[in-house]
């Protein structure tokens, strides 16, 4: 894992509860989002730049679900043979459509999303990665989600 | 896509984030030939109909201490999946939640919830939490722990006539 220098402080923590959602679509978003927080418009402005600098914060913005623009999302499996591991990282990771993938702890031990603009793309990928790897990808699109809105308590 | 030739650009050029400046919705217009108030309308249009479904920060949950993610997974009677995956979801600990088929004879479990924590000691103990309040309709689980981020980059959004662009897209990381 990585290390990371700057240690966010009390005031960075409270930005960072604070604004996982309802950034103010207004013409001084900043400054509305500091008044809440009793901060000056320019400090909030500093201390998220700098968070976004030390990755505390990915990415600050809106966040986009590709199912509501007509694209879509799965869950996929593979069982990888721990002698092609790394080959087969590679090979998925090269697809375009591969928007996260984890290694975990089980015998399904490769995890992986598929983000497509078309629903079809969804099945063509996961039959490509198929085809090149000669593992079964395993399928798990999701049925329903339980959303009640983002958080993590920094 | 779903969406107009407008949104789209919009989508492209706030993917990557907003500027940190007094008025990143002007910058965002002016660097397409837009007012600053069609790009807050517009966004708060798709805003509306889900298509954004937040704007805000996305912490890095390593930098901020909390290392350990186990994905866990529960076989949830059918009857009772809906009504205890939204309570599972409501759980402050859980991160993402869904209801998914299972593979069988490989992969009995139905219901996923994402649990981060410090160590995965602190994960096992939030994980007894969901076995207490799943009860007898939970017939086994298992837990996934993440050994290993081998990418994580986000929907590839093809911009017209452009190269490649990134959307970032709350995925279930």
């Amino acid at each position: 894992m990585k290390t990371f220098d700057y240690q966010p402080d009390s005031t960075d923590r409270r930005i960072i509860n604070a604004l996982q959602e309802g950034f103010p679509l207004s013409s001084h978003p900043y400054a509305e989002a500091a008044a809440d927080l009793g901060l000056s418009e320019s400090e909030l402005i500093e201390r998220l730049a700098r968070l976004r600098k030390v990755r505390a914060i990915t990415r600050f913005g809106p966040f986009f679900d590709a199912a509501a623009m007509g694209g879509a999302f799965c869950l996929c499996a593979m069982n990888v043979p721990a002698g092609r591991f790394e080959a087969v990282t590679e090979q998925v990771n090269a697809y375009s459509q591969v928007a996260h993938n984890y290694e975990r702890a089980h015998q399904l031990n490769m995890w992986f999303v598929l983000a497509t603009e078309t629903p079809e793309g969804i099945e063509a990928a996961a039959c490509a990665i198929e085809q090149e790897t000669g593992l079964e990808v395993l399928r798990f699109p999701k049925l329903e989600e339980f959303y009640i809105g983002f958080r993590m308590v920094a | 896509m779903n969406l107009d030739g407008t949104d789209r650009r919009i989508v492209e050029a706030t993917q990557s984030g907003l500027p940190f400046v007094a008025q990143p919705y002007a910058e965002i217009a002016s660097s397409l030939g837009l007012e600053e108030g069609e790009v807050i309308d517009r966004l708060a249009a798709m805003q509306a109909r889900g298509v954004v479904r937040r704007i805000g920060v996305a912490p890095n949950h390593y930098a901020l201490g909390m290392t350990s993610n186990g994905m866990t997974v529960w076989d949830v009677e059918d009857g009772m999946a809906s009504e205890l995956g939204a309570r599972v979801g409501q759980l402050d600990f859980v991160s993402h939640c869904y209801l998914r088929p299972r593979t069988l004879p490989l992969w009995p479990y139905n219901l996923f919830a994402m649990v981060h924590g410090s160590n995965q000691s602190e994960v096992e103990e939030k994980r007894q939490v969901i076995v207490s309040l799943l009860g007898p309709a939970c017939r086994g689980n298992d837990t996934l722990y993440s050994t290993r981020i081998l990418k994580k980059t986000g929907l590839r959004l093809a911009r017209k006539g452009a190269g490649v662009s990134t959307v970032k897209v709350r995925g279930e990381g």
